[in-house]
């Protein structure tokens, strides 16, 4: 049973730490606009919404890709991007209905959420219970999938 | 059950993959005309600038990858397909008998009829070896003029411009892409290229190409003359169908296929560029020839083989990315609006940044957008989910650009509702 990364809304401040993290586990510097965990502010704050790639089955992305860059990593089940396979033609970036795949136009391929390989940065510097990281059939995460399922139109 | 597939590009191997998935002890046949492993035309423009090798053009990474899934690739043209007989016959005149047939050979390019397009300094851009020929052509410095600005044209000029060509482009229609981006969308790719030292001339034709020893004279409707050592033609693709005279399936633009991706002929199927499937925004059948719409069309494909039509599918969302120089372009669905629509935008020709939003009462049904990169995809999820977008409407009109609010917004609100 692999385990999810899931997010809670109620639980949010927009404090950003996860942001932070990520970019820092992704691209060795604290730089928010490099983060696959993004946090949408609205009023001013007093609603934040947490979100990155919730891993799915259908995987979009990569079934889209044109040169195999995208493959599932047995242990986490994570849709992983190679860096060296991507070419960057960013048809995963239209192709996710998530608009959790990314372009970097400094590295020149997309990043996205690979679960920090077992270990999510974002989880560990979450100060509240927005982010956890638990077994995929828990509350939480039953909660999140609907929410992924209902964006994407899809039955659960 | 022998599952046949001719061709082996983006739309046969997701069919073949998925086949596989579905029924473990099927027969898998795939058949490529092609000399190379399975590879992606998409992944050319890549490898025209040396950002991978060829082996990185190819579809599936490692070697054994076919023969590991228990899928019998086999190197071969397919000259004809008898539906009643249940066989494809190949260019050496070996006969292949199947169960279920699926044809996803492709498209090819579209060769405008004017002369001089036999020179060897007149290429195409669509096989690996038009790449390989390209490379020694376009050295530095060397004059290139490209024909045709669709959307490929517009992901390969960039090719030409890091390999230091001087570039001349030449586009019949009235801007750039105007098969996907509008008026202002088309105008501010232009005027970028044109800041990057590319000619850029629309509303003109090739009379002609004269060949020299020395040079060939591009010769425009218009009356100008472009001098070139190189000329590229990207005047568009049709379908790959000369295989099928005589048989008896339904061809229109392309294979028309129903939502179940079959043919008008019981257990022939088609998928990919040759394929005239259906259209999510239209409900009518389109070939879109995108690799987004090609590997759908290989799943459903596939599921319906196997699960004898019990998928039928609402069609596929046409939709498209480019990056040309650096401006990221995109277009999703009607991106021209639809009778009694709605729509807002957002223009900044001086950051060359537009949004435009179509809408059908409150729900989005289609985009273009010019110099955003970041979460492009919620364009796709709230285009296909058509979840109404209630008073988040008026604030994408107020303010197209926060779409990714807007995303979180509705299916928030949605959570909360259900
Ligand atoms: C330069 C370039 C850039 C592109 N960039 C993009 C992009 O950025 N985004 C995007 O969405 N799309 C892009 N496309 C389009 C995309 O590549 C196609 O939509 C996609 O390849 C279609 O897949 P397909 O499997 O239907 O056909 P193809 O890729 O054309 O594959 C057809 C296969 O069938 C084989 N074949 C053909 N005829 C026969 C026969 N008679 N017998 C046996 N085998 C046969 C061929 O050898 C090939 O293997 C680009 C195309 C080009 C050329
Ligand atoms: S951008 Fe990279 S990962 Fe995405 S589809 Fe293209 S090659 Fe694959």
């Amino acid at each position: 049973m692999h385990k999810a990364l899931v997010m809670e809304v109620d639980a949010c401040t927009g404090c950003h730490q996860c942001e932070l993290m990520c970019s820092y586990g992704k691209v060795g510097a604290f730089n928010t606009a490099k983060s696959v965990m993004d946090i949408t502010i609205y009023d001013g704050g007093a609603i934040n919404v947490p979100s990155t790639c919730t891993q799915c089955q259908e995987a979009w992305c990569m079934v889209v890709c044109p040169v195999q860059a995208i493959t599932v990593n047995p242990a986490t089940g994570a849709k992983e991007v190679s860096a060296e396979a991507c070419v960057g033609c960013k048809v995963c970036t239209i192709a996710c209905p998530f608009g959790a795949i990314n372009y970097d136009p400094d590295s020149g391929v997309v990043t996205k959420c690979d679960l920090c390989g077992g270990e999510p940065m974002c989880v560990e510097a979450c100060p509240t219970t927005a982010l956890a990281y638990v077994a995929e059939d828990s509350t939480g995460y039953d909660k999140m999938r609907r929410s992924a399922t209902l964006a994407a139109g899809l039955e659960a | 059950m022998h599952y046949v597939i001719a061709g082996a590009g983006p739309a046969a191997i997701a069919a073949a993959e998925h086949l596989r998935e579905l029924d473990a002890s099927a027969q898998v046949t795939l058949i490529g005309a092609q000399a190379q492993p399975p590879y992606s035309r998409m992944a050319i423009p890549y490898f025209l600038t040396g950002k991978v090798s060829e082996e990185g053009t190819y579809l599936r990474r490692s070697q054994d990858h076919y023969e590991a899934h228990g899928l019998n690739l086999i190197h071969g043209e397919v000259t004809a397909v008898d539906p009643k007989g249940r066989s494809v016959t190949l260019g050496d005149g070996q006969k292949i008998k199947y169960d279920k047939l699926l044809l996803a050979t492709g498209a090819e390019p579209i060769i405008p009829p004017v002369s001089g397009m036999e020179d060897p300094r007149v290429q195409q851009c669509w096989h690996l070896e038009d790449a390989e020929r390209i490379i020694e052509l376009a050295k530095p410095g060397a004059r290139a003029v490209q024909v045709g600005a669709g959307f490929i044209g517009c992901i390969i000029l960039e090719s030409w411009v890091l390999r230091e060509v001087n570039l001349t482009v030449v586009e019949m229609g009235p801007r750039m892409v105007p098969r996907m981006l509008g008026e202002k969308a088309g105008g501010l790719l232009q005027s970028w290229c044109e800041a990057k030292g590319v000619t850029v001339h629309t509303n003109t034709q090739v009379k002609a190409i004269e060949s020299t020893p020395d040079e060939l004279q591009v010769v425009l409707e218009n009356g100008e003359t472009c001098p070139a050592d190189v000329v590229i033609v990207s005047t568009g693709v049709k379908p790959r169908l000369h295989y099928l005279e005589g048989c008896d399936i339904d061809i229109d633009q392309g294979i028309v296929v129903d939502a179940h991706m079959q043919t008008n002929q019981p257990d022939v199927y088609a998928a990919g560029d040759c394929a005239q499937g259906l259209d999510f925004s239209t409900g009518e059948t389109a070939v879109h020839a995108v690799q987004p719409t090609a590997t759908e069309h290989g799943r459903i494909a596939a599921a319906n083989m196997v699960g004898n039509n019990n998928l039928p599918y609402k069609g596929s969302l046409n939709m498209n990315i480019l990056d040309t120089l650096g401006l990221v372009t995109c277009s999703f669905g009607a991106w021209e609006g639809v009778a009694g629509g709605d729509s807002a935008e957002m223009y900044n020709p001086d950051n060359h940044q537009y949004v435009n939003l179509q809408f059908k009462d409150d729900v989005l049904v289609g985009a273009n957008s010019v110099g955003y990169h970041e979460h492009l995809g919620v364009l796709r999820g709230l285009i296909e989910t058509q979840i109404p977008l209630g008073e988040w409407k008026d604030r994408l009109k107020d303010n197209p650009v926060n779409l990714v609010e807007a995303y979180q917004g509705v299916n928030q609100a949605a959570l909360q509702n259900g």
